[in-house]
């Protein structure tokens, strides 16, 4: 199948790379970028493993084509801590046992850290409704809830400090 | 406190041993993407493996044209049961003692059955070589409903059995018959029926579920055709019995197998049984000498892996006209789809479903359970629970709370009247068990209290008294007791190995350590859990002890992890590995402080000489020593193992209970409260317990709420993908309030039973119990879950309820 030549920054770094029109863009981070934080859980864009951030919108990366995120900017999981210094998301999972098998929780990461923008203050039941892309069969979300909450705290405290 | 005491303390939480809510050592990596599924590997050379489905139920197959496939660039091998044959793997002995084809034989026995493998460069090339295959099939009459398969002019479904007249669990009655199981008394359950005051009986279907885990199963399996060795990264929950099976099967030693059990994205059950995918993968890994990976699809998983459940129970309960319970009796027919591949203990077909006495005091008690073949898929693994006993515990808490309303008693005073009581422990049921420990009414007046049930249920009174009330209220409440950590190797095995467990603890000279376990963690967190277990036993810092699992060449053999059997039966193993060290530690400080043993005592992390605080040795002390110079006679190093064979099972109970609003316009069910109440015995982590109970309670409102499987009559099945089968999300998920109380395991060396699975078995009854108690004003005692709004709605129309 005759390739087409793509050029995406990921996590901040450029890649130019032919492609297969039908490669999915979960299988080129895997795959052809070895990125393998991000999953894939049912290829039908319900459980949200394979969240990626794609020009500041999370998306489901199991149904999106590489070749349709030709010169944009993707955000995984590998590129949320900067500096090796953890994202408050990252570090509210972890404080607040947010996670257990770990196979949800870097689409969860990335799905949290674009809600804390869209709602930097949101309350229990916005939080409920915007990870709800995002499925989870070992926590039960309350956890996941709390940990949303720790990085909202934590997120909102740093820009007051900034302020 | 004085100076001692304080130090004492701080020396204690400085190890972070048992009871403290360390956070989970396993996190760092998960939330940095830095875990390794099977998926995430990549050998040099992989090749990628994706299998041709039979679109139908029931068929002959006339041809496979590999034609086509072969013809397609990437495409380099299409095998089929033929390919397999010269290799004798075209079938596999299941874990039940039947048979299953890897590669469909000559006909299909269920939809989605594997019929062939296509081995291509990459997994595109692969999925365009399936889609390219074809195969002639010749439809046969399909059979689905179990009932139907035990008619006398059934079609045959298993033709390989023909002429079988018994299986691996005694006499074949019929063509589709697998076995009938039997336990307890028959004859002193039937002299109780019949002279019972009350009696009542229910047939109640527990619908075929699928456990679902995040990640669907797959593995990297790769033969180095030159040392003769083979390596399999693998979604096991088992991997040391996966090895033994390969062996047998391949006929290489295990010596040259080595299956490795990586980061698990979710097991609940569904990861203990080897699957067509793996043995295909091996095999033509060995054929063709490179690695090649098979990861299924989510429709691939749900449609043809282990599922759970399908038991059709008709169960009775006897009692006094006061509410004593004086009998029980169940009858199972049991749906194992086209091969028998339930995943329990040799001896036990219908796992530990004679259970189903639950937590009250019967004197006498039979169950009979009757596997048969259908055209479904096959499985009847324990989703999130030991063997059976989420339908043992269901069948029992639904007739419990029928008897109460057929009696007029209230659903908690019916409990407490046929509790077993704390001072009967240990107790022995009327099928054989003998339960440790438990304490089930204090636990309940607890959650009594908690909720203010007397409240709820004025509440209850006043909203049915109100005909313009917009919901129907019911409150929901369970009694469960378990039976976990599988077990005695005298009753329990897994194709004749014993089901015990086992650890392998090394310190190392500046007094770090490392511990190597049999099982496999899946989430629930061991390695960060059992360190714990080893910080209190050896005074050693939990942050500096690893934990090791799921590598067959280097852990020590175990059975794995399901049935909550790691903290009963491996935690023992760490537990009695860790006073082996312990033995010879002290050994060691008595010969460095020259005292003799007896004049040492042990505190926290040291050995200190009787009444002098100043004379001591820590354990990092000790280590250096074991290395360095130990004593003559001694020799050097500090390490032990222990395999661990538990000598009952343990007995896990909690109290549930439950508040729903239904609404009467939709028939939408919401919970308002969830209030859970366990008791697991000793408590290693309480933050870690907390979490499985919380996923354990979800996934038990999964399946109370919207989980099956329904086949249309061709065997279609209707709801294979995530669209259709019921996974919650955050917004449907209740909030859940938890509680404990603290009843230790006598047997057990840490006085721990297990706990992840309680959730799941004691919630489902709970919803069911609250559900339709909202209906019981009407006189309804009982309707089969799942409790969806469209199901709940068509209740509220039967009885005049809808608005």
């Amino acid at each position: 199948m005759a390739k087409k030549l793509i050029h995406v920054t990921v996590n901040g770094q450029s890649h130019e790379v032919a492609v297969e029109p039908r490669l999915l863009l979960i299988h080129f981070l895997r795959e052809q970028l070895n990125l393998t934080g991000a999953h894939i859980g049912c290829e039908t864009s319900h459980c949200g493993a394979c969240t990626v951030d794609l020009d500041g919108q999370s998306v489901k990366s199991c149904t999106h084509l590489a070749v349709q995120c030709d010169g944009s900017s993707i955000t995984t999981v590998e590129g949320l801590a900067q500096n090796g210094v953890l994202h408050a998301v990252q570090e509210g999972f972890y404080q607040e046992h947010g996670l257990q098998c770990g196979f949800c929780t870097p689409g969860m990461l990335v799905r949290a850290q674009r809600l804390l923008q869209e709602n930097p203050n949101p309350t229990e039941d916005e939080i409920r409704q915007g990870m709800s892309g995002n499925l989870c069969r070992c926590t039960g979300y309350q956890n996941i809830v709390k940990a949303v909450q720790y990085a909202a705290k934590k997120l909102s405290q740093a820009a007051a400090a900034a302020a | 406190m004085d100076t001692h005491d304080s130090s004492l303390a701080e020396r204690k939480a400085g190890l972070a041993g048992m009871g403290d809510s360390r956070l989970r050592k396993e996190d760092a990596r998960f939330i940095q993407g830095k875990g390794n599924y099977v998926d995430d590997i990549k050998m040099p050379g992989m090749v990628h493996m994706d299998i041709v489905r039979s679109p139908v139920a029931h068929a002959r197959i006339k041809k496979i044209h590999k034609e086509a496939a072969l013809k397609i660039p990437g495409v380099l091998a299409v095998l089929t049961a033929d390919d397999l044959k010269p290799f004798k793997l075209h079938w596999m002995p299941t874990l039940a003692g039947d048979v299953a084809a890897v590669l469909a034989d000559e006909k299909v026995h269920f939809q989605m059955q594997e019929v062939a493998v296509v081995i291509a460069t990459d997994r595109y090339a692969a999925a365009d070589g399936v889609e390219a295959v074809q195969v002639d099939y010749e439809e046969l009459p399909v059979v689905i409903d179990p009932f139907d398969a035990l008619k006398p002019n059934a079609p045959v479904l298993r033709e390989d059995l023909a002429g079988k007249t018994s299986g691996a669990h005694g006499a074949r009655e019929h063509h589709n018959h697998i076995f009938t199981w039997n336990a307890g008394d028959k004859e002193a359950a039937d002299a109780a029926f019949a002279k019972a005051e009350i009696k009542v009986r229910e047939n109640i279907l527990y619908p075929r579920v699928h456990p679902c885990p995040l990640e669907t199963c797959g593995c990297v399996a790769s033969f180095d055709k030159i040392k003769g060795e083979l390596t399999t990264y693998m979604t096991s929950q088992a991997p040391h019995v996966v090895r033994t099976v390969v062996s047998l099967l391949s006929g290489i030693a295990e010596s040259k197998i080595r299956i490795v059990s990586p980061d698990i994205g979710g097991g609940f059950g569904n990861k203990v049984g080897v699957y067509p995918g793996y043995v295909c993968a091996i095999a033509a890994s060995i054929v063709l000498g490179i690695p090649v990976k098979w990861v299924e699809d989510r429709i691939e998983n749900i449609s043809s892996t282990a599922f759970a459940r399908d038991y059709h129970m008709d169960g009775e309960l006897a009692a006094t006209k006061d509410g004593k319970i004086t009998g029980l009796r169940v009858n199972v027919v049991a749906d194992h789809g086209a091969f028998d591949a339930c995943a329990d203990p040799t001896k036990y077909p219908a796992g530990m479903f004679h259970i189903c006495s639950g937590s009250y005091d019967i004197p006498a008690a039979f169950c009979s359970v009757k596997g048969v073949y259908t055209n479904k898929a096959p499985g009847g693994v324990a989703y999130r629970c030991s063997f059976r006993v989420t339908e043992a515990v269901y069948i029992i808490e639904r007739l419990v709370d029928i008897l109460a309303q057929k009696l007029g008693m209230d659903k908690a005073e019916i409990r407490a009247k046929n509790f077993i009581k704390k001072e009967q422990f240990p107790y022995h049921s009327p099928f054989g068990f003998e339960y440790d420990s438990g304490d089930y009414h204090t636990a309940l007046n607890k959650v009594m209290a908690a909720m203010d049930y007397k409240a709820l249920r004025a509440e209850q009174a006043a909203k049915r008294a109100d005909p313009n009330s917009p919901s129907l209220m019911g409150i929901g409440l369970v009694s469960f007791t378990e039976v976990v950590g599988a077990g005695p190797s005298k009753m329990c095995d897994i194709l004749g190995v014993g089901m015990f467990d086992s650890c392998e603890i090394r310190i190392h000279p500046t007094g770090s350590a490392i511990a190597r376990m049999g099982t496999i963690t899946q989430g629930q967190g061991h390695q960060t859990t059992y360190a714990q277990i080893i910080a209190t036993e050896l005074g050693i810092p939990s942050e500096v002890i690893q934990v090791e699992e799921g590598d067959t060449s280097t852990a020590p053999y175990g059975l794995g992890t399901y049935g909550s059997r790691s903290t009963p039966v491996a935690g023992a193993a760490i537990a009695l590995a860790a006073r082996k060290i312990h033995a010879k530690a002290k050994k060691i400080a008595a010969h460095m402080l020259e005292v003799n043993e007896g004049d040492l005592d042990w505190e926290v992390d040291r050995f200190k000489v009787k009444g002098q605080d100043s004379k001591f040795k820590t354990m990092k002390d000790i280590a250096w020593q074991a290395y360095h110079q130990p004593p003559a006679g001694i020799e050097p190093g500090l390490e032990a193992v222990h395999y661990y064979d538990p000598p009952n099972f343990t007995y896990p109970f909690g109290i549930y209970m439950c508040v729903v609003d239904i609404d009467r316009g939709t028939g939408e069910t919401k919970i308002r409260r969830f209030y859970a109440l366990d008791d697991c015995g000793t408590r290693i982590n309480p933050m870690i317990i907390e979490g499985q109970i919380h996923g354990g309670l979800t996934e038990g409102y999964a399946v109370a709420m919207g989980q099956q499987m329904p086949f249309d009559a061709q065997g279609n099945l209707l709801g294979n993908t995530l669209m259709d089968y019921f996974l919650p999300t955050a917004v449907e998920t209740p909030h859940w309030e938890t509680d404990h109380t603290v009843t230790p395991s006598p047997h057990h060396p840490i006085g721990a039973k297990g706990v992840a699975e309680s959730p799941h078995v004691g919630s489902i009854p709970t919803f069911t119990s609250a559900v339709v108690d909202a209906f019981a004003h009407k006189g309804v005692t009982h309707f089969n879950m799942p409790h969806s709004s469209y199901r709940v709605w068509k209740e509220l129309k039967k009885h005049g309820l809808a608005l």
